[in-house]
C-alpha cells in the first residue's frame, strides 16, 4: 500500500521544494507545486478512507527504526485503522482546500513560498502525527504540528503581537507536553512498551495497580491517563490551557481555518480516541475528561458573546466546540466525540475561511462593530457564512445536527462521572453556541452598513508591505473574493451541510463495527453507543430548542431592538468587563507565573551566581588571597606561558616523583 | 597491534611543529599557516574515520589498543577504545576543521599561536579519550585546560583574564583532589591499568572517598551546580572557536570520566551518591533555565543553558539503566553538534556587529533568511523538538531517569518547558521583530565559508534526530556491559535497604 506514504510524504517533499527553493523556482511554481500534492494526497485520502473504513480494513507498514535502547524500541510506521483513516480525510482535505484557498488570500504576500512551505510542514506533521504507532512517534508529529504552528502565527514576524502569540502558543503547548512527556514514561514503566498493539493487551492486568508519584499513590492507569490528557488540554486548547488560541489569530486567516480549527486542535480529541482502551480502564480519568470538556464549553462560550473580532469570535467558538469532543469521549462515546470533530472541521473551516473571504473584502477590517449590511455586497460569501453558522449551530440535517445532538445524549446516557454537569452545561452551551453565532452572522451581514471611506485600515491582518505596493489599487468598497477563494468554501459548505447526513450512521448507528472495526474497541460495560439512543424525548429535543432559543435572542439583541446589547453592558459592567477580557486568565497566568519566573530568575542569576556561589567561590579566595590583583598584572604582560608550562611541568613532575617512588617502595 | 591512535595524537602535533616553524608575521606566512592547521584537522578526521572503520562496535572490549613503557612497567602509556570513546574522538575530530575555518577571518592576532594551541589542544582532547592508564588520563585531562585557558586568555574579550583566571581557579580545585585519588588507587591497587582497574573491586568505604575527588573534578568540568558559574564567563570571553569547543568536547570530560571512572569503578559509591547527583541535576535544569531566561548576552544565554542540558547528561548516567546511560551519552554528542553550532551561530553576528548583547539586535531576518533558517533550526534542536538530535538524549535520559526516580524526572521535564522559553524568546529578540536599528541596516546574510561550515551541522542534527541508531548502538555494547558489573552492586545495596526498611 504504497498510497498511504506518498500521502503521509508528499507534503514534506513540497515543504522541501517550497521552502528551500522556494526563491529559486519563485512563487507561482511554490504554490503549484504545494497545492498540487495537497491536492493528490487529499484524493488519495478519500480513496483509503472508503478502503479502510468500508472495505478491507486496517493495515500498517513499518518504515525504519528510531530510537533504541535496551526495552525500548521504536519505530517509524504508518498504521492506518479507521480512525485514521478518518484524521486523513479531514487533514488533508482541508489542508488542500486551504492550500488553493491561499493561493487567493495570500497574493499580495512577498513571502508566498514560505508561507505554503509551513503549511505543508504542517501537513506532513499532523499526518505523522495521525498515522503513529507508537506515543513517540506521536509525540514528534505533536511537536511538529507546534513547530508549524509557531512559525504560522509569528508569518508576519515584524508585529510584535504575532511574535509574542507565537511564542505564547508554543511555550503553553510545551505545558501540556511536559505532562505528555511524563505519560510516556509512565506508560512504558508500566507496560515495557511504547507501541499501542503491546500497550493495549497488558491493560487488563494493570487493573488495581498503584503507583507512587510525587509523593502519594495513585490508580497507575488513571495517572498515566492524566498525565497524557495534560497533553491533549495543551494542544487542543482546553480550559486553563486554552490561552494561547485566541491570540493565535494573529497568524493570517487560512492558518486559523486549517491548524486552529479543523486540524491540530484536534489533536487531542484523536490522542484520548487513540489511547481509548488505556481511558476505558480509567473512570476517573474519563470523569476528568468530561469535566474538562464540558467547563471549556461552557466557558469559551461564555466568552465568544462579547467579542467584537470576527476571528476571535470563532476561535472561542473553537474553543468551546472541542469542549463538547471532549465531554463525548468522556462520556465513553468515543465515536461521537471523532464523528464531531469530523463534520467540525467541514463547517469551521468553512466559517473561518468565510470570515477570511469577509476581511479580503472589507480590506483587513476584523471588527465586526465596523460591518453590517455586508450580505447584500458579498453574497455568496454571505451564504457560506450562513451554511457555516446553521452547522455550528445544529440546524436540523446539517453536519452539527447529528454530531453535537449525539454528544448530549451520550452525556446524558454515561454510566459515570459529572454527568448532570456536563449535560446542563452543554445545553446551556448549545443555546451559546447559536446566540453568539447568529449574532456573528447579523451584526456582519444584516442591518445597517457600518463602514465607510473613514474605515481606516487599522487592525489589519496582512496589511504590511502589501499597502506600499498595492494601497493604491484599493477601491475602498467591500468585494466578492476571486474564485480560487469560492471554490473552498463552496466544497466545505457541501461537507457542512452533507457530513452529517452520510455519515452519522457508520460513525454512531448501526454500521459501528463495520466501520470502525478494532479501532476504538469499547469495554465490555461500555454500552454507551446503545444506551444514548435510548435517551428521554425531551432531552433529544434540549439542543434543538436551545438552539431556536439563541436565534431568537440573537435576532432581538442585533435586528429588532439594537439598543439592547449597549444597555445590557452598560448595566452588568463587571460581567461584561469579565467576559471581555476573557475571564482576566492571561493577567492571572502572567501574575502567577511569567512575572515570578522572570524574577526568581534574576534573583538566582545576580544573587545566587553572583553573590552566594561567586562571592564565596573563586571571587571571594582571589580576593581573600591578594591572587587576582598579581595575577591580573602578570598575565597581561606576557607572562601567561610561564605560568601555564610551569603548571605543566610541575604537575608532570610530581607525578612522576610521586609514581616512581611509590613503584619502588 | 597498530598505532592508529597514537597517529590520531601525533597528527595534530605535527602541524603544530610545522606552524612552528612558519614564519608568522608575513601574509603568505598566515596562509600557510591556517592551511596548514586547516589540512592537519581534516587529516586527522580522515584518520580518525579509518580507526572507526577498524573499531568493532559489537565488542565491549577495548580495540585498537597501543602501549609502551612509560613512567614505570606499572604505569604505562597505553591508548585504546570502547564504544563510549568512539564517538566522542570522532566528535572532536570532526568539530576541529570548523573551529579553524571559523577563525579564519576573525583571528588576526596571534595567528601563528592561536592554530598551535588548537591543534595541541585537539591532541589532548584525543588523549584524554583514548588514554588506558590513570595517570596518562589525568595528565591529558588536566593539560587541556592549558591551551584553553591561553586561548580565552589571549584571544578572548573584555573581561578575558577574569574569566580565564575563574577558570582556572575552579578546575585546579578538582584537579588536585583527583591527583590525590589516582595516587591512593595506585596504592591500593598497585596499577594505573584502567582495564585493571574496571576489574578491581575497592572497598566499600574506601570507594566513596574516591568517588567524592573524582567527583570534584568531572563535576567541575561538567559543569554541575552549584560550580557551573565559571563556565558562563569563559563562554562569553573566548572567541567563537574556543566557545565551541569548550561547549563541544571540554564539557563533556567530565560526563566521559563519570562513564569511565566514577560509575564502573566505584559502584556502590555510585548507587549511594545517585541521590545527590540527582538532586543537583534537577536544580541544575530549573536553576540554570530561569537564570537563562534573564541574560542579557547572547553567548551567556546559551552558555547557561548548556549547564541546563549537562544537568541531563548527569541526571541520565546515575540513573543507571540502559535508556538513562544511553541517552546521556548520546545527549553528550548531540549537545556537542548543537551548542557548538549555536556558538558559532552567534559568532556570525559578533563577527559582523562585535556586540553579544541581545538588544543590539532584532530584525535580523528582514537582511539574513538564510542565517534565520539555520538559527532556528539550531534553536529547536537546543529546546529538543523530536525529530532533532536534541530530542533523542533528551527523552531517554528523563525515560531512564523516570524509571529510577519519578521525582527527578518530574522536576526535570519542567525543564522542557523553560527552554522553550528562553530559546524561542532569545530567537524572538534577536531575529525576529522589524529590522529598526541603524547598525543593522547593512548586515550581510552569511556567506559561503559560514554556510560551508553551519550546513554540514545541520544535516546532521536532523539525521541523528531521525536515525541516532548510528551513535546510539556505539553506546549499547559497553553500556549493558557496564550495567551488567554494576548490577551485583545494585542488588548487594538494594538488599541492605530493603534489610533497613
Amino acid at each position: 500500500m504504497h498510497m498511504v506514504q506518498a500521502i503521509v510524504f508528499l507534503p514534506l517533499l513540497g515543504f522541501v521544494i517550497a521552502g528551500f527553493f522556494g526563491r529559486m523556482i519563485g512563487n507561482r511554481p511554490s504554490e503549484l507545486v504545494t497545492t498540487g500534492f495537497l491536492i493528490l494526497g487529499a484524493v488519495f485520502s478519500w480513496i483509503v478512507f472508503f478502503d479502510v473504513g468500508f472495505g478491507k480494513g486496517a493495515f500498517k507498514e513499518a518504515l525504519a527504526p528510531w530510537i533504541v535502547s535496551g526495552a525500548l524500541s521504536v519505530e517509524w510506521s504508518l498504521r492506518v485503522d479507521t480512525l485514521t483513516a478518518v484524521m486523513l480525510v479531514v487533514v488533508n482535505s482541508v489542508s488542500a482546500l486551504v492550500h488553493l484557498y491561499s493561493i487567493g488570500y495570500m497574493h499580495e504576500d512577498p513571502s508566498r513560498p514560505r508561507f505554503f512551505a509551513y503549511l505543508s510542514l504542517f501537513t506532513f506533521a499532523m499526518l505523522m502525527l495521525v498515522t503513529a504507532d507508537n506515543l513517540v512517534q506521536m509525540f514528534f508529529g505533536w511537536e511538529g504540528v507546534g513547530l508549524a504552528s509557531y512559525l504560522l502565527i509569528g508569518f508576519w514576524f515584524e508585529k510584535p503581537s504575532a511574535v509574542a502569540a507565537a511564542m505564547k502558543a508554543f511555550i503553553v503547548n510545551r505545558v501540556g507536553d511536559f505532562g505528555f512527556a511524563l505519560g510516556i514514561f509512565l506508560v512504558f514503566v508500566l507496560t515495557g512498551s511504547v507501541g499501542f498493539d503491546a500497550i493495549f493487551p497488558k491493560i487488563a492486568g494493570l487493573a488495581n495497580t498503584k503507583f507512587h508519584f510525587i509523593g502519594s499513590d495513585f490508580d497507575a492507569m488513571t495517572l498515566a491517563c492524566l498525565l497524557l490528557f495534560m497533553g491533549a488540554m495543551g494542544k487542543s486548547a482546553q480550559f486553563l490551557l486554552h490561552t494561547w488560541l485566541p491570540d493565535a489569530m494573529e497568524g493570517p486567516t487560512p492558518v486559523s481555518a486549517l491548524i486552529h480549527a479543523a486540524t491540530m486542535v484536534t489533536a487531542g480529541v484523536f490522542m484520548v480516541a487513540r489511547l481509548s482502551p488505556l481511558f476505558e480502564a480509567s473512570p476517573t480519568a474519563l470523569g476528568v475528561v468530561m469535566f474538562v470538556g464540558a467547563t471549556t464549553a461552557f466557558f469559551a462560550g461564555t466568552i465568544g458573546l462579547v467579542q467584537n473580532d470576527i476571528k476571535r469570535v470563532i476561535a472561542y467558538s473553537t474553543c468551546s466546540q472541542l469542549g463538547f469532543m471532549f465531554a463525548a469521549l468522556g462520556a465513553g462515546a468515543y465515536s461521537a466525540g471523532v464523528f464531531h470533530l469530523f463534520t467540525h472541521a467541514f463547517f469551521k473551516a468553512l466559517l473561518f475561511l468565510g470570515a477570511g473571504s469577509v476581511i479580503h473584502a472589507m480590506h483587513h477590517e476584523q471588527d465586526i462593530r465596523r460591518m453590517g449590511g455586508l450580505f447584500k455586497v458579498i453574497p455568496f460569501t454571505g451564504t457560506m457564512m450562513l451554511i457555516g453558522t446553521l452547522a455550528l449551530t445544529g440546524f436540523p440535517l446539517t453536519a452539527g445536527f447529528y454530531s453535537k445532538d449525539a454528544i448530549i445524549e451520550a452525556v446524558y446516557a454515561a454510566h459515570h462521572g459529572p454527568t448532570s454537569y456536563a449535560f446542563i452545561l452543554l445545553v446551556f452551551t448549545a443555546g451559546l453556541t447559536s446566540f453568539y453565532s447568529w449574532r456573528l452572522f447579523f451584526v456582519t451581514f444584516l442591518g445597517p452598513k457600518r463602514w465607510g471611506h473613514e474605515a481606516a485600515h487599522g487592525h489589519d491582518d496582512h496589511a504590511h508591505a502589501s499597502h506600499d505596493d498595492h494601497g493604491h489599487d484599493h477601491h475602498h468598497e467591500p468585494h466578492e473574493s476571486p474564485v480560487v477563494m469560492l471554490i473552498p468554501l463552496a466544497l466545505l459548505a457541501l461537507g457542512a451541510l452533507a457530513a452529517g447526513l452520510v455519515f452519522h450512521d457508520a460513525f454512531l448507528g448501526h454500521g459501528y463495527e463495520h466501520f470502525f472495526k478494532a479501532a476504538m474497541p469499547l469495554g465490555p460495560d461500555n454500552h454507551i453507543l446503545h444506551d444514548m439512543h435510548g435517551v428521554p424525548v425531551w432531552v433529544q429535543y434540549a439542543p434543538t430548542f436551545m438552539m431556536v432559543s439563541g436565534f431568537c435572542l440573537a435576532y432581538i439583541f442585533y435586528i429588532a431592538k439594537p439598543h439592547l446589547p449597549h444597555q445590557l453592558a452598560e448595566g452588568q459592567p463587571i460581567l461584561y468587563r469579565f467576559l471581555l477580557n476573557k475571564w482576566y486568565f492571561d493577567e492571572l497566568y502572567d501574575f502567577l507565573f511569567v512575572r515570578p519566573a522572570k524574577r526568581i530568575g534574576h534573583f538566582l542569576w545576580k544573587t545566587g551566581d553572583g553573590k552566594i556561589i561567586d562571592g564565596f567561590g573563586p571571587d571571594g579566595v582571589s580576593a581573600r588571597v591578594g591572587l587576582l590583583s598579581q595575577t591580573v598584572t602578570r598575565l597581561q604582560t606576557g607572562y601567561v606561558y610561564h605560568y601555564a608550562f610551569a603548571m605543566l611541568i610541575g604537575l608532570a613532575l610530581v607525578i612522576t616523583w610521586y609514581m616512581v617512588a611509590g613503584a619502588h617502595s | 597491534m597498530n598505532h592508529l591512535l597514537l597517529g590520531l595524537i601525533v597528527l595534530p602535533l605535527i602541524g603544530a611543529a610545522l606552524i612552528l616553524l612558519t614564519d608568522g608575521e608575513s601574509e603568505s606566512g598566515l596562509r600557510n599557516i591556517r592551511w596548514t592547521a586547516l589540512f592537519a584537522t581534516v587529516a586527522t578526521f580522515v584518520l580518525s574515520i579509518i580507526a572507526w572503520k577498524a573499531f568493532d562496535p559489537t565488542s565491549a572490549a577495548f580495540q585498537l589498543v597501543d602501549e609502551a613503557a612509560w613512567l614505570s612497567d606499572k604505569i604505562r602509556f597505553k591508548l585504546g577504545v570502547d564504544g563510549f570513546s568512539m564517538p566522542f574522538i570522532l566528535l572532536s575530530t570532526f568539530l576541529m576543521p570548523f573551529c579553524i575555518v571559523a577563525s579564519w577571518v576573525s583571528v588576526e592576532k596571534r595567528v601563528k599561536e592561536y592554530m598551535m594551541a588548537f591543534l595541541v589542544l585537539e591532541a589532548l582532547m584525543i588523549g584524554v579519550f583514548s588514554a588506558l592508564d590513570l595517570v596518562l588520563f589525568y595528565l591529558f585531562f588536566e593539560a587541556g585546560l592549558i591551551p584553553m585557558f591561553l586561548i580565552i586568555g589571549i584571544w578572548g574579550g573584555k573581561r578575558r583574564i577574569y574569566a580565564s583566571f575563574k577558570f582556572f581557579l575552579y578546575t585546579l580545585l578538582g584537579s588536585l583532589l583527583m591527583l590525590i585519588a589516582v595516587m591512593v588507587m595506585y596504592h591500593q591497587a598497585g596499577t594505573t591499568d584502567i582495564p585493571t582497574l574496571l576489574a578491581y573491586k575497592f572497598p566499600a568505604s574506601m570507594q566513596t572517598w574516591l568517588w567524592v575527588a573524582f567527583f570534584a573534578s568531572f563535576a567541575v568540568k561538567m559543569p554541575m551546580w552549584p560550580v557551573h558559574t565559571w563556565l558562563p564567563d569563559a563562554h562569553v570571553e573566548a572567541p567563537t572557536a574556543g566557545s565551541v569547543i569548550l561547549a563541544a568536547i571540554l564539557l563533556k570530560m567530565g560526563g566521559y570520566g563519570f562513564i569511565r571512572i566514577s560509575i564502573p569503578m566505584f559502584p556502590d559509591a555510585s548507587l549511594y551518591f545517585a541521590p545527590l547527583v540527582f538532586t543537583m541535576s534537577a536544580i541544575a535544569i530549573i536553576y540554570t533555565s530561569l537564570v537563562a531566561l534573564m541574560q542579557e548576552d547572547i553567548k551567556k544565554l546559551i552558555a547557561y543553558s548548556s549547564v541546563a542540558h549537562m544537568g541531563f547528561v548527569t541526571m541520565g548516567l546515575f540513573s543507571l539503566n540502559m535508556q538513562g546511560i544511553q541517552g546521556a551519552m548520546f545527549q553528550m554528542v548531540s549537545h556537542g553538534l548543537v551548542s557548538g553550532a549555536l556558538f558559532l551561530c552567534v559568532g556570525v553576528i559578533y563577527d559582523r556587529m562585535h556586540t553579544r548583547e541581545i538588544a543590539a539586535y532584532g530584525g535580523l531576518v528582514h537582511r539574513m533568511p538564510r542565517y534565520a533558517v539555520i538559527f532556528m533550526i539550531f534553536t529547536m534542536a537546543n529546546v529538543g523538538l523530536p525529530g532533532t538530535a536534541g530530542f533523542v538524549g533528551e527523552f531517554l535520559t528523563l525515560l531512564g531517569a523516570f524509571r529510577a526516580s519519578p521525582w527527578v524526572a518530574f522536576f526535570a521535564t519542567t525543564g522542557v518547558i523553560l527552554s522553550a522559553g528562553y530559546a524561542l524568546w532569545l530567537y524572538a529578540r534577536v531575529v525576529f521583530g522589524k529590522l529598526e536599528k541603524p547598525s543593522l541596516m547593512s548586515i550581510q546574510d552569511v556567506t559561503g565559508r559560514e554556510l560551508a561550515i553551519l550546513v554540514p551541522l545541520v544535516v546532521l542534527t536532523i539525521w541523528y534526530g531521525v536515525q541516532p541508531g548510528a551513535i546510539l548502538d556505539l553506546f549499547a555494547v559497553p553500556t549493558e556491559a557496564l550495567l551488567k558489573s554494576t548490577q551485583a552492586a545494585a542488588q548487594a545495596a538494594q538488599s541492605v535497604a530493603s534489610a533497613v526498611r
